[in-house]
């Protein structure tokens, strides 16, 4: 076992304002940056704010960003930085900031309640539903999502865009209805909606250009942006080609 | 008080795992304006980080199976003191409940015939097991959550308000239930009134007013040092019911996991799935010999395999062999490994080897257990299709919890007071089957939810009025922290770091308390826990109220500490070991213990919380007969097997 002393600055305060403090703690062997950050509590900042829960990059609480980079603090082990190097761990930005490490994440909330629900099939009981294992992989890969909203933090749509936030949904929910949409038995077409169409209309679609950056930093290796919203945008050009479709949209756009 | 803020709701559920959420689900349903409290955020409680899968007999995956094989198999690893109308209730709705997730949008693994897919887990006879690879806790509170999601959407629509029927208030933490004092219209004293609560973002307190609260806030694994529970596991239910005048059961039972990592350090008690076991993973020493057929108890000699060839064979052909002992209930397993371990044959990092790298191509791994996968190639640096984990004992989940109604989850003694999933107590008696918590959360959830509803429409014209007194004594103490420093009367001493506390406490429970019990040292965890309840009475805190985890711990403290002392008290009465509590010093299954449940209350309902004796302590213990199993569930066992377990005048009734 070795364990040597790293140098740390992370930020502190609150909604008024706050800046870097400057902490050198101990690491031992095997140790992830949160482990580091719960030793700062422990021993020189017991009121230090984060969010955490499993420990196992499971529940996807303890997102921040470690010397700029989007990252859950559980899953960043300290062997990949150099021991002389000093590690900066920074709220998430897109954010509003609560207190040190803990931010708003609310929008998240407000997004997900934006998205209808599954619709169930109509004539089809509980116990009666049949699908097969290759039509519900695709969905299975997006209900991976441990909500952790660093794909939400990391977006360029809304990073430093403070006023995209109203219009744009988010990799994270353009992917939700991504997998309602390629769900073998969601009924919500019977019912006239067609989720395709709303991702584009309604949830912003279309303020996306596929720069990936979603799918680099989200920690459960979801392709975001090639399995949920490519084909997702491929289906809307193709809608183009619809005079009627694409009649009815730009109209439906002029009045909002 | 009146500066602290007051809502009026039918029922406030306690917890937003996957008890609280069906419980919300079921309570607003029918009819009742339903709201949620939960510490984390939505969606991140601990029921997020189940793997392996949820218990049901749906029989997709062997048409033999059925609710009463499953009950069987229920009762048999809880070594009989399950209470078994809850273990019957269970076996017969844990199909309904996961095939109603289905309706709500979850996606779970596919057999080749489209249905839910089933998989083997130890102590369940057949492959029972719905699962979505070694995620399912996640799809299932993301399917809860969902659902909640969908009730708000509707309730938007017809109200303009996502939150008018079903509110979700999270990251706020109750650490009261109120209750009515003896009012002079003569109205009942001693029901439930309420609860008061902190909001962990402003350090606000609120008062949220019901008739009727369902507690369903998960266990108390924080208070043990190696552990696979989250923070939010500081027993902070138990603790409530307790306070409010419940009675918490058979304490005395916590499950260690048999395979919780060992290394590094900083992940030491991450839980490693059983579906590892289940998939084809096996359990070597040091010497490299699978152990665990030198350890099947008498009980289960007939169901397990006596050969490594017949273990193997079992995976592809089970009707005509036995499963492998790997798949014994879990405490049959931790006490294999500690004695592994103990005798000098265990790992490098002082654990067993855990190996699927041998017996399943890499690719068939990384598919069936893509997060176990992750977990070790991620925080051990171990890729695990090439080389064996290394694992050992875990503390996993409390099967003792507040005493209920089996039918109505109502808890006893307290109108008004509900609790259903991992706080309940009963269900599992001595020893819980893996997959079988998801199922009773969904189960015992709904029923919570559903008579909470019920009871709070009957008392809509009476509702029991909140005693300020109580409001401004909850305020007072969830204050103190930040006044230790003060000369308070009688208690000198240095202000106490929470963290310094937490920490002592853990190491106790772990060291005396732990898998294997001895008299002499649960009397001294009893003699150090009432050193660390003087102490933490001078826990104190810096800064001030705003999202301050300092604080949060202090206030948690008092939960931990009056849980670890049921633990203590009642594994010590318990003169035999059974399931999920082994004495060294009475080593064997005692029939005459069988029909006895411990039953823990506190020892001063007024609230004298510091109690210095370790004699005295906080808690009375007291024992009561179990009733009778109900014949025509005896009956679902052979005589030969039943002999092992009951009394003979149980037997001859
Ligand atoms: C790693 C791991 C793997 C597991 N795998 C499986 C499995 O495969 N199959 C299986 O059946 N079981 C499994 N279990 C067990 C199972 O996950 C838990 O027993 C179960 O999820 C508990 O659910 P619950 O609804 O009772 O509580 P939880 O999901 O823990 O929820 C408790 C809720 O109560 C809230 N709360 C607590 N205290 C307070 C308070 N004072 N005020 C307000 N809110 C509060 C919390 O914030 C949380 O929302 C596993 C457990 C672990 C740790
Ligand atoms: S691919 Fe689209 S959603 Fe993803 S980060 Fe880029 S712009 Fe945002
Ligand atoms: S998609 Fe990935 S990055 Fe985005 S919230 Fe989900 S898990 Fe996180
Ligand atoms: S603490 Fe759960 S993902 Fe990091």
């Amino acid at each position: 076992m070795s364990s040597y002393e790293a140098r740390f600055k992370v930020w502190r305060g609150d909604e008024q304002g706050g800046g870097l403090e400057d902490f050198t703690v101990e690491v031992n062997d095997g140790e992830v940056v949160l482990d580091i950050v719960h030793r700062l509590q422990a021993t020189q900042a017991p009121d230090l704010a984060v969010r955490w829960n499993c420990k196992a990059g499971k529940c996807g609480s303890c997102s921040a960003e470690i010397n700029g980079r989007p990252r859950l603090m559980c899953m960043t082990r300290m062997s990949v930085f150099d021991r002389a190097e000093t590690i900066t761990v920074t709220p998430l930005r897109t954010f509003p900031v609560i207190r040190d490490l803990v931010t708003d994440v609310g929008f998240n909330y407000r997004k997900a309640r934006e998205v209808p629900a599954f619709v169930p099939p109509a004539g089809l009981g509980a116990g009666e539903y049949r699908m097969m294992q290759e039509d519900v992989d695709r969905s299975q890969e997006f209900r991976k999502c441990i909500e952790c909203f660093l794909c939400q933090d990391t977006c360029h749509v809304v990073r430093d865009h403070e006023e995209n936030k109203t219009a744009f949904a988010g990799p994270r929910f353009l992917m939700r209805i991504a997998e309602l949409d390629m769900h073998p038995l969601d009924a919500a077409a019977e019912t006239g909606l067609d989720r395709g169409r709303t991702a584009q209309d309604e949830h912003g679609l279309g303020y996306c250009n596929i720069t990936k950056c979603c799918t680099e930093v989200c920690p459960e290796g979801i392709k975001i942006t090639d399995n949920a919203l490519i084909p997702m945008k491929e289906r809307a050009v193709d809608r183009k080609y619809d005079p009627l479709v694409w009649l009815g949209s730009k109209i439906r756009r002029r009045s909002s | 008080m009146s500066v602290v803020d007051r809502q009026e709701w039918d029922v406030v559920v306690v917890g937003a795992g996957g008890a609280g959420l069906r419980a919300a689900i079921e309570a607003r349903e029918r009819g009742a304006r339903t709201a949620v409290i939960c510490k984390s955020l939505f969606g991140k409680a601990h029921t997020v980080m189940a793997e392996g899968g949820i218990a049901a007999a749906m029989a997709n995956a062997n048409e033999h199976d059925n609710w009463q094989v499953h009950f069987r198999d229920t009762m048999r690893g809880g070594k009989f003191l399950n209470q078994w109308r809850m273990a019957e209730l269970h076996a017969q709705e844990a199909p309904d409940r996961v095939w109603e997730l289905e309706t709500w949008g979850a996606l779970f693994d596919r057999t080749k015939d489209g249905r839910i897919s089933q998989r083997n887990f130890g102590g369940h006879e057949y492959p029972r097991l719905a699962h979505v690879g070694d995620r399912t806790g996640l799809e299932l509170i993301r399917t809860l959550q969902q659902k909640i999601v969908a009730l708000q959407q509707e309730d938007f629509k017809e109200t303009g308000d996502y939150e008018s029927r079903l509110k979700v208030f999270q990251e706020c933490t109750v650490t009261r239930v109120l209750k009515d004092t003896a009012s002079e219209g003569g109205s009942a004293a001693g029901r439930v009134s309420g609860v008061f609560a902190y909001e962990r973002e402003t350090g606000r307190f609120f008062v949220l007013e019901a008739p009727a609260v369902v507690i369903a806030t998960g266990g108390i694994g924080k208070s043990f040092k190696v552990t696979s529970n989250s923070w939010e596991y500081t027993g902070d239910g138990h603790a409530l019911a307790l306070l409010a005048g419940a009675p918490l059961l058979n304490m005395e039972f916590v499950q260690f996991h048999p395979t919780g990592m060992v290394w590094p350090p900083s992940v030491k008690g991450i839980l490693v799935t059983e579906s590892v076991r289940g998939d084809g993973g096996v359990l070597r020493n040091s010497e490299g010999k699978r152990f665990m057929f030198d350890y099947i108890p008498d009980v289960f000699k007939e169901k397990y395999a006596e050969s490594e060839e017949e273990a193997d064979r079992w995976y592809e052909d089970p009707e005509n062999n036995r499963r492998p002992p790997e798949l014994l209930p879990r405490d049959e397993v931790a006490r294999a490994i500690n004695a592994e371990v103990k005798a000098g044959r265990g790992s490098p990092h002082g654990g067993v080897f855990l190996d699927v790298s041998t017996r399943m191509p890499a690719e068939v791994i990384r598919r069936r257990l893509p997060s176990m996968y992750h977990q070790f190639k991620e925080l051990a640096d171990v890729d695990i299709t090439a080389e064996a984990m290394e694992v050992g004992p875990t503390c996993h989940y409390v099967m003792g919890g507040i005493a209920v109604d089996s039918d109505t989850a109502a808890a006893r003694g307290v109108p008004g007071l509900f609790a259903a999933g991992e706080v309940a107590g009963g269900m599992h008696g001595s020893n819980r089957l893996g997959g079988n918590s998801l199922s009773d959360l969904l189960v015992f959830g709904r029923r919570a939810g559903w008579h909470a509803a019920e009871y709070a429409q009957g008392v809509t014209y009476q509702r029991p009025p909140v005693d300020d007194a109580q409001v401004n004594a909850a305020a007072a103490e969830a204050l103190r922290p930040f006044s230790a420093e003060a000369d308070r009367e009688g208690e000198a001493g240095p202000p106490e770091n929470p963290y310094t506390l937490h920490q002592e406490l853990q190491q106790t429970m772990n060291d005396l308390v732990g898998i294997i019990r001895r008299e002499g040292e649960m009397e001294q965890a009893l003699r150090k826990l009432a050193e660390l309840r003087v102490r933490a009475r001078r826990a104190g805190v810096e800064g001030h109220r705003q999202f301050n985890p300092g604080w949060h711990l202090a206030l948690d403290l008092r939960n931990m500490l009056l849980v670890s002392e049921c633990v203590a008290r009642a594994a010590l009465e318990r003169t035999e070991s059974r399931g999920g509590h082994t004495r060294e010093d009475h080593p064997t299954m005692d029939r005459k213990w069988r029909n006895v449940n411990l039953l823990c209350t506190l020892a001063d309902p007024t609230g004298g919380l510091a109690a210095t004796d370790s004699g005295r302590g906080q808690i009375r213990l007291a024992r009561e007969s179990t009733a009778p199993i109900r014949p025509d569930l005896l009956a679902l066992f052979e005589k030969e097997e039943l002999v092992k377990y009951l009394a003979e005048e149980e037997l001859y009734e």
